[in-house]
C-alpha cells in the first residue's frame, strides 16, 4: 500500500472502530484510535499474512496485548478481508465472538487479551520457536504505556535480547494517559527508550500517526543481527477526533448520538 | 519421584521431537541430562515464573509439547493468572510440573509448602490435575500426560520416595488405583503420603482398603460410585489445604452421583486435610504431616 492509502486505512479502521463502540454503548475508544495508524501499517505494509489462510504456518504473527482495544484490530481484520465486515455489528453484543477485549476465536486474533502484561511473554515463546525451527517468520505486539508498569513485561524484556531475538519487535503505543490519569502522574515510564536500550533492545522513537516514519521504522528488520527492537510510537489518544483528542475521559466513555455523528463527519471528511 | 519423571521425559523426548523442557533456574541435579541430550529442546528461562508460563504457551502454540518444571508455589501460585488465561483458555499443551509438593520441603518454610495449588487450579477449566502417590505412578502419569493434547499440572514429591506398586503401572489416564482391598473402610491417597499410609495399614494390621487418587481432575467417578458401594467409610488423605483438594473433590463428585441418581448409598466420609492454617515452624516433612493433623489411627 502506498503511504496515502495507508492513511485512509487508518481513518477507516476509526470509522469503524468508531461505529462499533458507540453501537455497544463500550469504552475504551481513546486507545484505540490512539494505534489505528500503527495497525493500518502493520497490516498494509508490514505483516506477511494471508486473509484466507490466517493459520498459515510461516505467517507473521500479531498479538496486540492492549486488549481493551481490540476494537480498531476487529477493524483492520474486517477491512483486510480476515471477515465479513458485517460481522463487526456484533461487537460486543449478546452471543458474539467479538467480545470487547481481544478473543482469539476472530480469524486473524492470534491470543486472546485483556489482562495487561500477558502477550510479550508469549510472543517470546513464538519468537523462541521460529529461532529454534530456523525459521524467518517475525512475532509483532502492540503495547500500552500503561501495561509497562505490569512486572511480567519486564520480565520479558530482560529475556529477549539475552536469547537474541532479533525476530521480535515492540511497538509501544505512548499516547502518555493510563486509566486515572497521565503515565507521567501514575507511573513513569520516562526515558523508556533508554531503559529498553539498557536491557539490550535497539529502539526506534517514530510519530505513531506518521505512516512514512512507521513503514521506515518497519523496513530493515532486524536494525541488528541478535537484538529485538521496540519502537516508541508517540501518540495522541483519541487521535482523530478533536475532542476526544488527549482526554482521559474518553479512556471510558461512549459517545453520545450528538458526539458519534460529531466523530463520523470529522473522521469521513478527513477521509 | 523426580528421578522418576525426568528419566520418562528423556525417554518420551527420544520419539517426540516436539517435548520442549523449560526450567525457572531450579532443578539442580535433576534436568542436567534432558539439557545435555536435547539442548534444542531445552531452556532455562530464568527466576521469572510468569515469563516462563508465557513463553510456555508461545512454544505451545507453534507445535511444542511444553513441560515447565519448578519448585513448590513458583510454577503455579506465581503465575496463575497466566496459566488460567494463556495456558487453559487457549488450551495450549502446556505441562506445569512442580517438584516438593505438599510439605516435601518442610524446614524451608511456608514460602515452600505447596499445599493450596490444586484447589486453586482445580477451579480452572482444561486443566487436568495429576498428583502421583509414588514413583511407579509419577513414571506413568508422564507417558500419559505428553500423549494428552491439553493442559495439564503434575505434582510431585521430591526425591528417594518408595515405590509402592510391585509392577509397572498401566493405568489409563484419570482412573482411581488400586493398592489393597479390604473390608468396611476405604482410604484414599493421593500424593506421596501414599507411602505412609500404606506402612500404617501394614504396622497396624488394618484390613481397610487403600487406593491411590493420582488424578483430581478428571475425577473418577465410575470407581468412587463402585468403592461407596463397596466401603461403608472412605477417609480421604493427603497434603493439602482441607479446602479444595482430594477430599472436597470426594464430597463434591459423591454429591454428584446422589444427585444423579447414582449413588445408592452415602458412605462416611472422613477428611484427612490440612486444617485452614499455616505452619511456620521448622521440621521435617514427616513433622509437619503430623503437626497437621495428618495421621491415621
Amino acid at each position: 500500500m502506498t503511504r496515502a492509502e495507508l492513511k485512509k486505512l487508518g481513518r477507516s479502521i476509526r470509522i469503524e472502530t468508531l461505529k462499533m463502540i458507540s453501537r455497544s454503548n463500550s469504552s475504551h475508544i481513546g486507545g484505540a484510535f490512539s494505534m489505528a495508524d500503527i495497525l493500518a501499517v502493520l497490516y498494509g505494509h508490514v505483516l506477511r499474512v494471508d486473509p484466507q489462510n490466517p493459520r498459515w504456518e510461516l505467517r507473521d504473527r500479531f498479538l496486540l496485548s492492549k486488549g481493551h482495544a481490540c476494537a480498531s484490530l476487529y477493524a483492520v481484520l474486517a477491512l483486510r478481508d480476515f471477515f465479513d465486515i458485517k460481522e463487526l455489528e456484533t461487537y460486543a453484543k449478546d452471543g458474539s465472538i467479538f467480545t470487547s477485549h481481544a478473543s482469539h476465536k476472530v480469524p486473524g486474533v492470534e491470543l486472546s487479551t485483556g489482562s495487561l502484561g500477558h502477550a510479550l511473554p508469549v510472543a517470546c515463546g513464538m519468537a523462541l520457536a521460529a529461532k529454534r525451527r530456523r525459521q524467518s517468520w517475525r512475532v509483532f505486539v502492540v503495547l500500552s504505556d500503561g501495561e509497562l508498569n505490569e512486572g511480567s513485561n519486564w520480565e520479558s524484556i530482560l529475556f529477549a535480547p539475552h536469547h537474541c531475538l532479533d525476530n521480535l519487535v515492540v511497538v509501544v503505543d505512548y499516547n502518555k494517559i493510563q486509566s486515572l490519569g497521565t503515565v507521567k502522574e501514575v507511573l513513569d515510564i520516562h526515558p523508556i527508550e533508554e531503559k529498553f536500550q539498557s536491557f539490550g533492545w535497539d529502539t526506534l522513537r517514530v510519530d505513531g500517526h506518521d505512516c512514512n516514519a512507521l513503514m521506515l521504522a518497519f523496513e530493515k528488520l532486524p536494525t541488528t543481527l541478535g537484538k529485538p527492537l521496540a519502537i516508541i510510537a508517540d501518540t495522541i489518544k483519541g487521535k482523530g477526533v478533536d475532542f476526544m483528542e488527549n482526554e482521559l475521559l474518553w479512556h471510558y466513555k461512549t459517545p453520545s448520538e450528538e458526539q458519534f455523528a460529531q466523530a463520523l463527519a470529522q473522521l469521513e471528511k478527513e477521509s | 519421584m523426580r528421578t522418576a519423571f525426568i528419566k520418562q521425559l528423556m525417554a518420551e523426548a527420544e520419539n517426540d521431537e516436539r517435548i520442549f523442557l523449560l526450567v525457572g533456574d531450579l532443578g539442580f541435579s535433576v534436568v542436567e541430562p534432558f539439557a545435555n541430550k536435547f539442548p534444542d529442546r531445552f531452556l532455562n528461562v530464568g527466576v521469572a515464573e510468569q515469563n516462563m508460563i508465557g513463553i510456555a504457551s508461545g512454544l505451545a502454540m507453534e507445535g511444542y509439547t511444553v513441560f515447565v518444571y519448578s519448585i513448590g508455589n513458583f510454577p503455579t501460585l506465581r503465575a496463575m493468572e497466566q496459566i488460567r488465561y494463556d495456558v487453559c483458555y487457549h488450551e495450549t499443551n502446556v505441562k506445569i510440573v512442580a517438584v516438593g509438593g505438599g510439605y516435601a520441603y518442610g524446614a524451608l518454610g511456608p514460602s515452600h509448602h505447596a499445599t493450596e495449588e490444586i484447589g486453586m487450579l482445580r477451579a480452572i477449566p482444561n486443566l487436568r490435575i495429576c498428583v502421583p502417590g509414588d514413583p511407579s505412578e509419577a513414571q506413568r502419569i508422564t507417558t500419559l500426560i505428553a500423549a494428552e493434547r491439553s493442559p495439564c499440572y503434575l505434582r510431585l514429591g521430591k526425591a528417594g520416595e518408595a515405590v509402592i506398586h510391585t509392577k509397572p503401572c498401566d493405568f489409563d489416564f484419570g482412573k482411581i488405583v488400586q493398592v489393597s482391598e479390604g473390608d468396611e473402610t476405604a482410604v484414599l491417597c493421593s500424593g506421596s503420603i501414599l507411602k505412609y499410609a500404606y506402612d500404617f495399614l501394614k504396622e497396624a494390621k488394618r484390613n481397610w482398603g487403600l487406593y491411590s487418587v493420582p488424578f483430581i481432575k478428571p475425577f473418577d467417578t465410575e470407581a468412587l460410585s463402585v468403592l461407596a458401594e463397596r466401603y461403608s467409610r472412605l477417609i480421604t488423605l493427603e497434603e493439602h489445604q482441607m479446602n479444595g483438594g482430594l477430599g472436597s473433590a470426594v464430597l463434591e463428585n459423591l454429591n454428584d452421583l446422589a444427585q444423579a441418581g447414582r449413588l445408592h448409598r452415602w458412605p462416611s466420609v472422613k477428611r484427612l486435610a490440612i486444617p485452614d492454617r499455616f505452619i511456620s515452624t521448622a521440621g521435617s516433612q514427616q513433622t509437619l504431616r503430623s503437626l497437621a493433623g495428618l495421621t491415621l489411627d
